[in-house]
């Protein structure tokens, strides 16, 4: 302690140690509850929340491009089923379409029979009616031509009142 | 990077001021304390007197009266009772004697107590002196500081907003210090531990050196430039390599994988290494203090050229004394990024030898 030829600040000093250690034993005790920990741990810890939300936000975006995806899959998926649907309901109707037209052509054609047999049976009576008309106006005539050949004024006159009262 | 310049400033200004107060007191000066015997400022006597410790805190002298902050003098006397009185007691009686204590000029201004036989002994000094006073503004400071930038943490979640400014600011040079210097120096796997103490010497050095190059209070001690306060934090730090040291630390000091014939008749490499836990500290203060004491040796030099040559000539006065301002102006900027760069790499050394006292098993196998 005697070292006089030494200037101070090479010199040991007692009591400037003394204080020294107070001093920084109190400061550092208190910058290590109350100071650095906090500040180091704080920012850490936003540090490790920047990653989590950068972390969630590529999740996020990734699902979304599956999501997108998935919509897109299931608009085609869609879109097909419903050309799908259609061309079926398309052969559908025209096979219903043909069936109807199929189905009322045959009916129209076995009318179109009847109508025809009908007509032929109708044509048939009336030819026979005609027929037979014409067989019993024939022999009448005849009757008649034979009756005037067969008779002179006498027998003209008589076949004329004859068949005056026949026909009354 | 605002408020840099802003510091940077704010530096300048007082720089200015203390030139003028320079200027103003140069007739006090001259005829005070420092006068060699040709009439002529005693360069090596204010040099160190400004470095050195002082009971009292010497703001300025104006015409003659001393303008300084008296502080307490805590001291054991001989009979073993503790005196506590104002350091300004010492100028009220004549012969600067109060109850039996004096400042010994011949004792770098020591307090010493002459006893009854006349016998002149150095009493256990506890006195509050300048220098302590300075490491109490600096805790306070500190304190002020990172306290208050941690409760404004406080009600605030991980995922709020950043925070901007003076807390913006701190937290930012802190996070920097954090992982640009500790975590690589230390090592990822341990430096979380260590982390809060090299921190707190690293803005307790940084607070301090930039204090010192204030030229008046609250400012201007000169701490890290006294050998007591470099030795304190070395030990500090050797106490953190030494007792947190792993097994495999002990290990390559006392068995390194050197060739058997270096350490098993004589054992030169575990000499060489138990050295090595000495000179590493011994390093640190060392560095510090040469460092920070030149720096400030240095600027008070400079401002004694200006005082040396206005005695000489007033036409060599004047011009060195533009030379002498803007080199002070050079050193101050220097001393700015000296202040850093000494707590900056005794951070680094302490967080270097903390990461060396803690190596992994296999790395050494490798070596060997």
């Amino acid at each position: 302690m005697q070292s006089i030829n030494l200037p101070s600040i090479l010199t040991p000093d007692l009591g400037l140690l003394f204080w020294m250690l107070l001093a920084f034993l109190v400061v550092f005790f208190l910058m290590v509850k109350f100071g650095f920990p906090i500040i180091t741990k704080m920012v850490e810890e936003r540090k490790q929340f920047i990653d989590e939300s950068l972390q969630k936000a590529h999740e996020a975006n990734e699902r979304l491009a599956g999501i997108q995806q998935e919509g897109e899959r299931l608009l085609s998926e869609a879109r097909a089923r419903q050309a799908e649907i259609l061309s079926q309901a398309k052969a559908t109707g025209d096979s219903i379409v043909r069936e109807a037209r199929e189905r009322a052509q045959a009916e129209g054609a076995k009318l179109l029979q009847e109508a025809k047999s009908q007509i032929e049976a109708e044509k048939q009576n009336a030819l026979r009616d005609i027929r037979q008309t014409v067989a019993e106006l024939s022999v009448a005539i005849a009757e008649k031509v034979v009756r005037q050949k067969l008779s002179g004024d006498k027998q003209q006159q008589q076949l004329i009142e004859r068949m005056l009262d026949e026909v009354r | 990077m605002k408020l840099f310049s802003q510091l940077i400033r704010l530096r300048t200004a007082w720089l200015c001021a203390w030139l003028l107060c320079g200027f103003v007191a140069l007739p006090a000066s001259a005829s005070s304390a420092g006068e060699g015997e040709s009439g002529m400022p005693d360069v090596k006597e204010i040099v160190l007197g400004h470095m050195s410790d002082a009971y009292e805190w010497h703001i300025t002298t104006w015409n003659g009266h001393h303008l300084s902050i008296p502080l307490p003098v805590i001291v054991q006397g001989a009979d073993g009772k503790w005196h506590t009185f104002s350091s300004a007691r010492f100028h009220h009686s004549a012969d600067g004697t109060h109850e039996g204590f004096f400042l010994n000029e011949e004792a770098n201004g020591k307090v010493y107590e002459r006893l009854a036989d006349g016998t002149e002994v150095r009493p256990l000094d506890l006195s509050v002196t300048k220098n302590v006073v300075q490491i109490w503004i600096v805790v306070a400071i500190m304190c002020a500081v990172f306290i208050s930038c941690a409760r404004w943490y406080r009600n605030r979640k991980p995922g709020d907003k950043a925070p901007g400014g003076f807390v913006g600011l701190v937290e930012m040079f802190v996070m920097s210090i954090n992982d640009d210097l500790i975590r690589p120096s230390v090592g990822e796997k341990h430096y979380r531990r260590f982390a809060p103490y090299l921190l707190t010497v690293f803005f307790f050095i940084f607070i301090t050196n930039l204090l010192g190059l204030l030229p008046i209070f609250p400012g201007g001690a000169n701490i890290t430039g006294n050998i007591n306060i470099t030795f304190f934090l070395a030990i500090c730090t050797a106490l953190m390599v030494n007792v947190f040291g792993n097994r495999e630390y002990w290990k390559e000091i006392f068995w390194p994988p050197v060739p058997a014939w270096l350490k098993v008749p004589v054992p030169m490499m575990p000499v060489i290494e138990l050295f090595g836990i000495l000179t590493k500290p011994f390093a640190l203060m060392v560095r510090l203090f040469a460092n920070m004491m030149g720096g400030h040796a240095i600027i008070l030099a400079l401002t004694c050229v200006i005082f040396i040559t206005c005695q000489i000539n007033a036409v060599i006065g004047t011009s060195l004394t533009f030379v002498s301002a803007v080199l002070m102006i050079f050193m101050n900027c220097l001393e700015l990024l000296v202040a850093f760069i000494q707590a900056y790499v005794f951070t680094m050394l302490s967080a270097v030898f903390i990461g060396l006292a803690h190596p992994e098993p296999h790395h050494a196998s490798k070596e060997a």
